[in-house]
């Protein structure tokens, strides 16, 4: 559902149904509503099995990268002897995203659900959620689940009486964007300071304390008990046309919208049908300018790219973008875009973590180069050093946060080149910068 | 001034907090794991996180201070200096800011007292930062005020929220 609003018809609710309905957060409630029968279920199948049905299902990273989550959990080694971890990453910390904090703070059980089931497919015993430190109140919530289904024998050294030890350990991160990227957030959790790391080698073969290990998204975690209650086919089917995009995305629409929220789609919807029906539209006399679909790292979309696009990840692909975390910011006419493209920058420099040169000097450079723009003393080289500057942060740096910098300034300046133009030729006055 | 003081530090991993600390213990294959865990004690214990605060958490986990203070900066959300009573963190980042964010971090900073960013009121009530992406974008403009989440902020509503912050 569109939380806070209620479901539009448009909507396909699965992960959202139970939004805003505060009787689905305790034990009992999420029993009521059909929870932990997945997991009953898992738990009488062997790890193939489990993997089998979520490759079945087609279900995709929803953290950003689209990747197949069956195909990821197979990658995990069998009989090694030695111990595997399942890290749900919970850092939700993308710009203008915000679905991940509405199933913690609705739905905990089914994040726990999700993540013991693929605990037990990927042959681990701890879960580690890592929470950013500013969800304060969905920390609270997931800690008071977590307590109660430990209570409730779901989770514990033999969870549901199989015989099998299952345990969830909620960690807190304490402020900084990169733990998001998975090897950072590993770092992050075994006490160190959140530098991503060279891969290979890969989490599943050498991750959290060393050992192998799974990291999955909040919401991909959340889809799993569905796909074990229905069925691996039926959620391939949700779908509409495009079967390498199947079942149902948590798009968190935000900015110049009449009804900001968490829509819940069924891949492939028109974009203009999530942005004009289900969210209502641009606010009153005014017309749209942009929309950076996937969270600020991926490349902004003009009015024209929005109107023949699916909203699945091919057709946000071949529209000019990417589907990304489904974070979605949609601004209209009144926005200084190069203004916004700077914060974007400003952001990016701010979060990196400056261990690669390119990102630290590249993030830098790129934010002071816009500020200098904005104020009115730009130079007229000053888009081609932007580019410049932006190819040398893309693809040479060991996580891509040095590319999500670049994205913003290299889409913005192809696609509203005039903006910017207007800044250098003095057209446009001068804007302060900062607060 | 000397910043120097005369009275000892006093321990914080004792009693309750203690027992909150070695009851993460079993939960972690090693110590250092614990470190985001244990600074996260000794900021709610005292607000903030002292150099005596380094050293027992660094005495606790077996590492040394210089590697506790190597990573308690690379999180903004830890303080190693004193901060006023309740400490404000507004998102001002992109789809906030094209909301009014930066007009509800002004009017924070006029109406705390503070002045400027990261500077503490001369009452010592309020500190205000301005901080990258809270993750609730829909709900522009979002702060933190000690661990309160509150959405939906104007500028205009900053007096009558502030006085609920005495």
């Amino acid at each position: 559902m569109g939380y806070p609003h209620p479901i539009h018809p448009k909507e396909t609710p699965l992960l959202s149904t139970h939004f805003g309905d505060a009787g689905a957060r305790s034990y009992e409630g999420w029993v009521a509503r059909g929870g932990y029968v997945a997991l009953k279920q898992a738990l009488g199948m062997t790890p193939e099995q489990v993997v089998d049905e979520v490759k079945a299902s087609g279900l995709r990273g929803r953290g950003g990268a689209g990747f197949p989550t069956g195909l990821k959990w197979s990658f995990m080694p069998k009989d090694d002897g030695k111990p595997h971890f399942l890290c749900c990453n919970a850092d939700e910390s993308e710009p203008g995203t915000f679905k991940d904090r509405e199933i913690i703070r609705w739905t905990p059980h089914a994040l726990i659900e999700g993540c013991v089931i693929a605990a037990l497919a990927i042959r681990a015993e701890v879960t580690y959620i890592y929470i950013r430190g500013e969800y304060t109140e969905p920390y609270r919530i997931l800690q008071t689940a977590v307590d109660e289904a430990y209570a409730a024998g779901a989770l514990g050294a033999n969870a549901f009486g199989s015989g099998k030890r299952l345990d969830v350990i909620i960690h807190r991160g304490a402020g900084a964007y990169i733990c998001g990227e998975e090897t950072a957030l590993m770092n992050s959790l075994e006490g160190r300071r959140g530098n991503p790391r060279i891969k290979p080698p890969f989490p599943a073969v050498a991750g959290l304390f060393g050992f192998p290990t799974t990291i999955n998204n909040v919401e991909t975690l959340a889809a799993v008990p569905h796909i074990l209650n229905r069925g691996g086919a039926w959620y391939a089917g949700l779908m509409l046309g495009n079967p390498k995009s199947t079942g149902t995305k948590l798009i968190s629409v935000c900015g110049h919208i009449q009804r900001p929220g968490t829509y819940e789609i069924t891949l492939g919807l028109p974009m203009k049908e999530l942005i004009y029906d289900a969210c209502g539209g641009m606010l009153p006399g005014r017309t749209l300018k942009a929309v950076i679909p996937g969270g600020s790292s991926v490349p902004i979309m003009t009015p024209e790219e929005v109107d023949g696009c699916v909203t699945d990840y091919e057709g946000i692909a071949a529209a000019g973008s990417l589907l990304g975390s489904g974070g979605m910011i949609v601004m209209d006419d009144s926005t200084d875009i190069v203004y916004q493209i700077m914060r974007l920058a400003r952001f990016y420099a701010h979060e990196s973590c400056a261990q690669c040169t390119n990102c630290r000097e590249g993030t830098g450079w790129t934010t002071r180069i816009l500020e200098r723009i904005v104020r009115g003393e730009g130079k007229a080289a000053d888009l081609d050093l932007l580019l410049d500057l932006a190819d040398n942060m893309t693809g040479k740096t060991i996580c891509v946060l040095s590319d999500s910098c670049a994205t913003p300034v290299v889409s913005g300046i192809q696609k509203f080149r005039a903006d910017f133009e207007a800044y250098l030729s003095g057209a446009r006055a001068p804007a302060l910068v900062g607060v | 001034m000397s910043s120097h003081t005369t009275e000892p530090y006093l321990p914080v991993f004792v009693g309750d907090n203690l027992a909150k600390l070695e009851a993460l213990f079993p939960k972690y294959p090693t110590r250092m794991a614990l470190l985001l865990p244990a600074l996260w004690i000794v900021q709610e214990a005292r607000g903030w996180v002292s150099e005596g605060g380094i050293h027992e958490v660094a005495d606790r986990l077996g590492l040394t201070p210089a590697y506790v203070r190597g990573v308690i900066t690379f999180y903004t959300m830890y303080h190693t200096h004193p901060v006023g009573r309740h400490f404000i963190q507004v998102c001002t980042t992109s789809p906030c800011n094209i909301c009014g964010a930066e007009a509800v971090a002004q009017a924070l900073l006029e109406h705390t007292g503070c002045g400027e960013l990261g500077a503490t009121s001369p009452d010592g009530r309020f500190t205000v930062m301005e901080v990258e992406c809270l993750g609730a974008c829909g709900f522009a403009t979002p702060l933190l005020i000690g661990d309160d989440f509150i959405e939906g902020v104007t500028a205009a509503a900053v007096p009558a929220l502030l006085a609920r912050y005495p």
